[in-house]
């Protein structure tokens, strides 16, 4: 282990569902010192005059078995961080490791094996299915891609099983993307997803573009699977509600930076960072004596441009706690009281936390 | 006194594949100042029952509008175009999800602010600007005097939203209809916005429509709430009453199937099988049937009236099972038993749960 | 904003001298008649070929030729001589486009004032009986050739020949006059080849326009402005207009462009000595230093335009300023 991230954080952190995660569990991907800018141009010569820092350096496991949240707000990262874990975009600077192999700088050709381990579900279920394409062909294009199951009748009933597995009914085969719902589409693409057993799901907000009804469903449906299957999901959402359903623990993001890692319960429970805090305090609770008990803390401004972000702590501009020294120096992500890993100088104390968070007192 | 009342409005839209049954016999009233909640998913008519108060599905072209709406002595429905005109945006007004799409991309938006206020007063340009100025600062917008003369583009989608509620709020309104204000914007935001809302309403006095997917955004906000599912209102209640003892079984399955960050991670997620209706093949009965877990034969026919509960007139419900059944049932479901383990514990016949019947039909 | 158009300037450039070459090799590659024996006459002597080849350059590599060429054009504007009567290449089309530039900017100021408006009340009563209307004369007009409907107005309108007279007819424009000379004159001659000419362009400008606002109208943006209690006129004319017309200054761009270079049909018809007819006549009479003037003439405006369009654009719609 390169540093101290892996180590402290997960020992004997059990989860709510009862399965021990992190204790002892190897890391399936590490991610150390990642990075990724986007070069501004300007001028007659297209000059590079700046660039937007994406990802800017961040260090993390994703553990054999585990769903590791991803939680941020729109441009924090996030899902840039899915497409570089997935080769989809080229890193600037850092390390990714897949079952220890560096697979960081890896050629098209080469990432060809590492694509049947590792599947992508993507949010919009509208424009992430080729609209021409049958869903069984659109569920039996993996197998074809990496020459699995050539023989079209096996494939046909091993389309047919996987679209039972995902509650889609097999007599639907030949139907096209726009004559299901959203969430069956949504269904269609986590039946793709599956289809060559992979290790790995990345899912990129898989439930944000459903009905609310529906997201039940996806996200049970994702649960059930993952049990199933023994899957890793790396778990990208700016909902917090869906992902305390969803995660074993949980990294926080802000501007390009990881400012929090905690098993989920550790995070709801006691954020250290304030800006998880704050982040926590926004979510509103569909319990209105609650909603008049707690002490909401609302953040002021915006966030800042990731062309130019803040010296030091990128949150202190808009940190209530913040000090001088957070302007100056940047605080390195270390083990606080609690077990979880904040990057803060003046992390939350239990008085701050209560009262603020959406639990009911006791 | 109510300041916004809405009876019996049913819209519905000439569509090529047929009639769009929108909004269907909708009533409910908004005192002035208080805040209703109107919940439902997209194509429960939350939506345009909201733009037909405001006159705005007149411009559709094919919509057929029956019912009344009366606000504030007007008769909305009956009101000739320029009555209307004159009303919206002095007295009510109205912003929206989206606020990037919602303003002008090429125009300033002080100029923008500046024709709201001018549509309805015979102001100077000078003065309206300074309206318009003071008005970005109440909404929390830095240098407003600078930001008066920027494009929409050139704030973030928070700011956009505050430009929007100060646009809507400048002629000082009586009601402000909020159409999914926060569903686009990141938590931290929705929070800034809600509270400004909030403040808003307390220092003008302005009554709100929330219109809402979420739940919690309704908990946080409004003083009552109407269920909305398939174009009709199947539950209405003081909000505190709804959360504490819902009774329609698809306000049950709301509450139950949406996650939340206050709950214990092994807490279930119990989700509504199947998916919102068409809007033109709406089901016959009570909308909700084929997705029902307490479905009777007879609630396929009956098309259940929106009535009081026997001992809560401000409480409304339109479900055809007994008080006393939906009662138990509900503190079952509550206590943790899954929709049939209740139906079977309660005694309510029927063919058991439709994610059985229909697992494969899943939305 | 400057480097923007600093580096539209500079691809105007390189395009251009492409252009130029590619013009270039076209002509001198391409079999045609010989140049110099156009000029020598009928009965030339071997010597007095051999003097006409040298003062041509012609006896020069093609290269060289072709960097003579470049430097006339670009230092002097000199396009060389026609073969056919001695006259420079720059006068020519110095004296042709006063004429060519009438007849276009006209039409355009035609099918704008006929086809915006046109397309703004399809978009706003679509589906309607006036819509329907105007779409199909629209549909008449541009299937529509030109010159067929150049001959049948002038058959139908001419004062010579029309069985209605009213308009001047083909060959009316004043010989050796422009707009500021003799403008009675040249409007009158023009007004027939102004409303052929703008036919279809004001159809298909009033199809563009229609599709535009109708998307326009159901934006959420609209709807604000609806919300906001705004007069039906304001909401069209001011915002949705506003948005409608933008996509429209593109293709005028384009347009305008190209009848700079010559309305060939237009001009041949009408007998207007503009650079259409000017280039007509020289592709009969493979008058090479004329074609590849007019062609270059041609490429200039429609990359000139373009840039013109770019930068109004800028203007129009402040999301893509730079």
């Amino acid at each position: 282990m390169t540093d101290g991230l892996a180590g402290p954080v997960g020992d004997a952190v059990v989860g709510a569902a009862g399965i021990a995660v992190g204790a002892g569990a190897p890391a399936l991907v590490e991610v150390r010192d990642l990075e990724k800018r986007f070069p501004l141009r300007r001028g007659p010569l297209q000059r590079e005059t700046g660039a937007v820092r994406a990802v800017d350096g961040i260090s993390f496991d994703v553990r054999e078995g585990e769903t590791l949240g991803l939680v941020g707000e729109s441009g924090c990262g996030k899902s840039t961080t899915a497409r570089l874990v997935t080769r989809l975009l080229e890193p600037t600077a850092g390390t990714i490791r897949y079952r220890g192999e560096d697979i960081t700088h890896r050629s098209r050709r080469e990432l060809m094996a590492l694509r049947r381990d590792m599947q992508m579900i993507f949010q919009d279920p509208y424009s992430s299915l080729n609209p021409r394409q049958t869903a069984g062909s659109i569920i039996g294009e993996p197998f074809v891609i990496h020459g699995i199951e050539r023989d079209e009748t096996r494939r046909r009933a091993r389309v047919r099983g996987l679209m039972e597995q995902v509650g889609l009914n097999p007599e639907h085969y030949n139907r096209l993307p726009h004559e299901f719902s959203g969430g069956q589409r949504q269904r269609i693409g986590v039946a793709r997803a599956i289809a060559l057993k992979p290790r790995l799901v990345i899912a990129d907000e898989p439930v944000s573009a459903l009905d609310v009804s529906i997201q039940a469903q996806i996200i049970n449906l994702l649960s059930d699977l993952q049990r199933e299957l023994g899957l890793t999901i790396l778990f990208i959402a700016h909902d917090l509600s869906v992902v305390r359903h969803m995660c074993d623990r949980v990294a926080v993001m802000y501007l390009g930076k990881i400012v929090e890692v905690a098993s989920a319960e550790q995070l709801f429970a006691h954020p250290r960072h304030p800006y998880t805090g704050a982040l926590l305090s926004a979510v509103p609770v569909p319990d209105p004596q609650l909603a008049k008990l707690r002490r909401r803390q609302v953040l002021g401004g915006d966030v800042p441009s990731p062309t130019a972000p803040p010296a030091a702590c990128r949150f202190h501009p808009r940190c209530p706690k913040a000090q001088p020294i957070c302007s100056r120096e940047e605080p390195a992500l270390e083990v606080k009281e609690g077990g979880n890993i904040a990057a803060c100088h003046f992390p939350l104390t239990i008085e701050e936390v209560a009262g603020r968070l959406p639990v009911r007192p006791g | 006194m109510a300041l916004l009342e809405v009876s019996g409005l049913t819209v519905s839209f000439d569509t090529e594949d047929g009639v769009v049954q929108a909004v269907d016999d909708v009533s409910y009233t908004v005192d002035a100042g208080c805040a209703l909640g109107i919940v439902g998913e997209s194509g429960s008519g939350k939506s345009v029952s909201s733009l037909s108060v405001m006159g705005l599905t007149r411009f559709a072209g094919n919509a057929r509008i029956s019912g009344e709406v009366r606000f504030d002595g007007h008769d909305l429905l009956a009101a000739g175009d320029e009555e209307l005109r004159r009303l919206r945006g002095n007295e009510i007004a109205m912003i929206f999800q989206d606020p990037l799409s919602s303003l002008h991309p090429f125009f300033r938006v002080g100029d923008q602010l500046v024709e709201a206020v001018r549509a309805h007063r015979d102001v100077s340009r000078a003065r309206a600007l300074d309206r318009a100025v003071e008005m970005l600062g109440l909404v929390g917008i830095p240098e407003p005097r600078r930001c008066a003369s920027c494009y929409p583009h050139e704030f973030s989608g928070g700011m956009r939203q505050r430009v929007m509620i100060a646009m809507g709020l400048i002629n000082e309104p009586k009601l402000l209809i909020a159409d999914e204000p926060t569903t686009a914007l990141d938590v931290t935001v929705q929070a800034q916005i809600l509270e400004l809302l909030a403040r808003l309403q307390r220092e003008l006095d302005t009554a709100i429509v929330l219109i809402t997917h979420d739940l919690g955004v309704v908990a946080e906000v409004t003083d009552d709430v109407a269920v909305m599912y398939a174009g009709r209102i199947v539950e209405q209640a003081p909000t505190e009453r709804l959360f504490a003892r819902p009774q329609h079984p698809y306000t049950w399955g709301l509450l139950q199937s949406i996650p939340r960050v206050d709950h214990r991670r092994d807490e279930p997620l119990v989700p509504i099988p199947g998916r919102p209706p068409s809007l033109i093949l709406r089901p016959s009965g009570c909308a909700f049937h084929p997705r029902c877990p307490y479905v009777q034969e007879h609630h396929k026919r009956i098309v259940p009236p929106l009535e009081p509960l026997a001992g809560d007139p401000a409480h409304s419900v339109a479900c055809l099972l007994a008080e006393e059944q939906r009662r138990e049932l509900w503190s079952r479901l509550r206590a943790g038993a899954t929709p049939d383990e209740a139906r079977a514990a309660v005694g309510v016949p029927g063919q058991g749960a439709p994610v059985l019947r229909e697992g494969l039909e899943a939305g | 904003m400057a480097g923007f158009i600093t580096r539209r300037v500079l691809w105007m450039v390189v395009l251009l001298a492409v252009i130029s070459v590619i013009n270039f090799t076209i002509f001198s590659v391409l079999p045609s008649a010989d140049p110099v024996l156009l000029r020598a006459g009928r009965s030339a002597s071997p010597e007095l070929v051999q003097t006409i080849t040298r003062q041509l350059g012609l006896d020069k590599s093609k290269p060289e030729q072709y960097l003579t060429y470049m430097k006339g054009v670009v230092l002097h504007f000199d396009f060389g001589y026609s073969y056919q009567n001695q006259v420079g290449v720059r006068q020519e089309i110095l004296d042709r486009l006063p004429a060519t530039a009438t007849l276009a900017l006209g039409a355009m100021v035609v099918w704008l004032l006929v086809g915006i408006p046109i397309g703004i009340v399809s978009a706003i009563r679509r589906g309607r009986w006036q819509d329907k209307l105007a779409m199909g004369l629209a549909l008449l007009a541009i299937s529509a050739p030109v010159y067929w409907l150049g001959l049948v107005s002038l058959y139908l309108f001419s004062k010579e020949i029309g069985v209605i007279p009213i308009f001047q007819g083909a060959g009316s424009y004043p010989p050796d006059g422009s707009i500021v000379s003799e403008p009675i004159a040249v409007v009158g001659s023009l007004l027939l080849p102004w409303l052929v000419l703008a036919a279809s362009f004001a159809a298909i400008y009033a199809r563009f326009m229609r599709g535009n606002l109708s998307e326009v109208l159901d934006e959420d943006y609209i709807r604000t402005a609806r919300a906001k209690g705004l007069s039906e006129r304001r909401v069209v004319l001011r915002h949705g207009v506003r948005s409608a017309i933008t996509p429209i200054v593109t293709i005028l761009g384009l347009d305008l462009g190209i009848l700079l270079g010559g309305a060939i049909l237009t001009e041949t018809v009408f007998n207007i000595p503009g650079i259409g007819r000017l280039a007509f006549d020289a592709i009969q009479k493979s008058d090479l230093p004329i074609v590849q003037g007019t062609v270059l003439i041609g490429a200039f405006f429609i990359i000139a335009l373009n840039l013109v369009v770019d930068i109004v654009y800028a203007y129009l719609d402040p999301r893509v300023r730079y």
